[in-house]
């Protein structure tokens, strides 16, 4: 019984449908809505402002990630807002994931915040999360390198898939969920994590697939930035 | 941040705003958004002008209060992000946060705007509990107004989950048609009073330069069933008078909004 047809009918490398805008909270220096499948996210950039004394570096600025589930964004009861464990890591790893391309040298002694809150979530949160973010921080005008496009590729059942759901992360077999963010000149890995077991072989092809499968999200990336800043 | 307190009180009293509307006049367009989130029970998006808030119900069948045996509940709890303004820093509620989530729940309480006792499902064992979470996306002002009208929009939206009656598991994926047993649809408008001039719908300038402010709660019988005065400055009784006549009208154009919606 390998999983040979993917729960909602997707091919192996085939994408939820994506919808990525810019400029979406006026009050904002830099924000991003985008939306794959049922996940949706905001995204605002703040700054760069005065770092906290205890926080400033004086030699370069700070860049720092504020992960949220909305208290409905989940499957289930309600999430009772506040600090939790598992936001302040997906915090932590946005910031390396967007760190690499991030040049905050000009701006010592401040800090650039990211906010990302999720109104409504099927797995790929913190992917969403990055790729909005990218759009964001760019939106803000922060000096940046490049771009990052973030995706979840896995196995389920012995299938390499990219944009794993809910269901597709909760299947009754062998599964693992890797999310990957992927730096799109250089195409090297910013993030990487997994939840689940898999073979060295499968990994190196779930990873070949989201180098491959997040050119779409950059292209959805500009295209977004472009409408931007266009002038009519 | 810098604000225009100054320019706004000194064209309060030649009769104008900064922004160039009437006293009387809400930000356009007023903008109602429902099924905003599939993951809640019911969900709505409103934008009055820059101002944008969401808000989301999500449901859980509890054992009643032991002085309301045979009643469910409601929780209305708002956030203001720090996404949504660079005023707002992360953590816990703060009073301008507990404010807005308490006049707002006294908005739909005490106009008794939910039969309760048709969410108990078992006297003294099983009810419904309803909450709602307000946030905050962009605040360009007069959260008030945008905080109540989205709540009773997603109450509105909102339909039941199927649950098991016996343990009372509440399937979160299943969907039901049943609605909520509202009664009652009570809106509320802010009314300011800047250096003599009383007006609606404040941008957060205005909101800074206020005297005092007076919101208004009222369900579709013009029954008032919520007050906050808020501000330094006291109110004379035909202030007041004359604050109430102005937010009872434009709770109408509000109703009318959220009616053809």
């Amino acid at each position: 019984m390998a999983y040979n047809k993917r729960l909602d009918g997707r091919k192996t490398k085939e994408l939820r449908e994506m919808e990525a805008r810019s400029g979406v909270i006026p009050n904002a220096d830099g924000s991003a809505y985008f939306r794959v499948g049922n996940t949706v996210v905001y995204v605002a950039v703040y700054g760069p402002r005065p770092a906290p004394r205890f926080l400033a570096n004086p030699t370069k600025g700070i860049l720092r990630f504020h992960y949220n589930m909305m208290p409905f964004s989940g499957y289930g009861s309600r999430i009772r807002p506040g600090h939790k464990r598992r936001s302040q890591e997906i915090g932590k790893v946005m910031t390396g994931a967007l760190e690499p391309v991030v040049d905050l040298s000009k701006y010592p002694n401040t800090i650039v915040d990211v906010f990302v809150e999720l109104p409504q979530t099927d797995a790929g949160t913190r992917c969403a999360a990055i790729s909005a973010s990218s759009i964001a921080l760019a939106d803000a005008g922060i000096p940046m390198t490049d771009m990052v496009a973030s995706v979840a590729v896995g196995q389920v059942d012995g299938t390499v898939v990219a944009d794993l759901t809910y269901n597709e992360e909760a299947y009754d077999a062998i599964v693992s969920d890797i999310p990957v963010a992927v730096i799109h000149g250089s195409k090297e890995i910013s993030l990487l994590q997994m939840d689940g077991e898999i073979k060295k072989e499968d990994l190196i092809t779930a990873l070949d697939m989201a180098v491959e499968v997040t050119e779409e999200i950059h292209r959805l990336q500009v295209e977004a930035l472009t409408k931007r800043f266009m002038v009519e | 941040m810098i604000r225009n307190i100054q320019a706004v009180k000194d064209l309060a009293k030649q009769g104008k705003r900064l922004d160039a509307r009437s006293f009387s006049e809400y930000r356009s367009p007023v903008t109602i958004e429902t099924s905003v989130s599939q993951t809640a029970e019911g969900s709505a998006k409103v934008q009055i002008g820059d101002t944008i808030v969401m808000a989301g119900v999500k449901l859980s069948l509890e054992k009643p209060y032991n002085d309301t045996p045979n009643e469910g509940g409601i929780m209305i709890n708002v956030e203001l992000l720090p996404l949504s303004s660079p005023d707002y820093d992360p953590g816990p509620p703060g009073i301008k946060a507990v404010e807005l989530a308490r006049v707002t729940d006294r908005s739909i309480r005490e106009a008794k705007a939910i039969d309760f006792k048709k969410l108990c499902i078992r006297k003294g064992e099983l009810a419904w509990f309803i909450s709602v979470d307000i946030l905050t996306i962009n605040d360009a002002g007069n959260l008030f107004d945008a905080i109540c009208l989205a709540s009773l929009v997603a109450l509105n939206e909102t339909r039941l989950r199927p649950f098991d009656e016996a343990t009372g598991v509440v399937d979160y994926k299943g969907t039901t048609d049943t609605k909520l047993p509202i009664l009652k649809q009570p809106l509320s408008v802010t009314v300011y009073k800047i250096n003599g001039a009383l007006m609606v719908d404040p941008s957060r300038d205005e909101e800074e330069a206020l005297d005092s402010r007076l919101t208004v709660a009222a369900d579709e019988d013009g029954i008032i069933s919520a007050l906050q005065k808020g501000g330094s400055a006291p109110l004379s009784v035909n202030e007041v008078s004359e604050m109430v006549d102005l937010a009872l009208t434009k709770i109408g154009e509000l109703r009318a909004i959220m009616e053809k919606k």
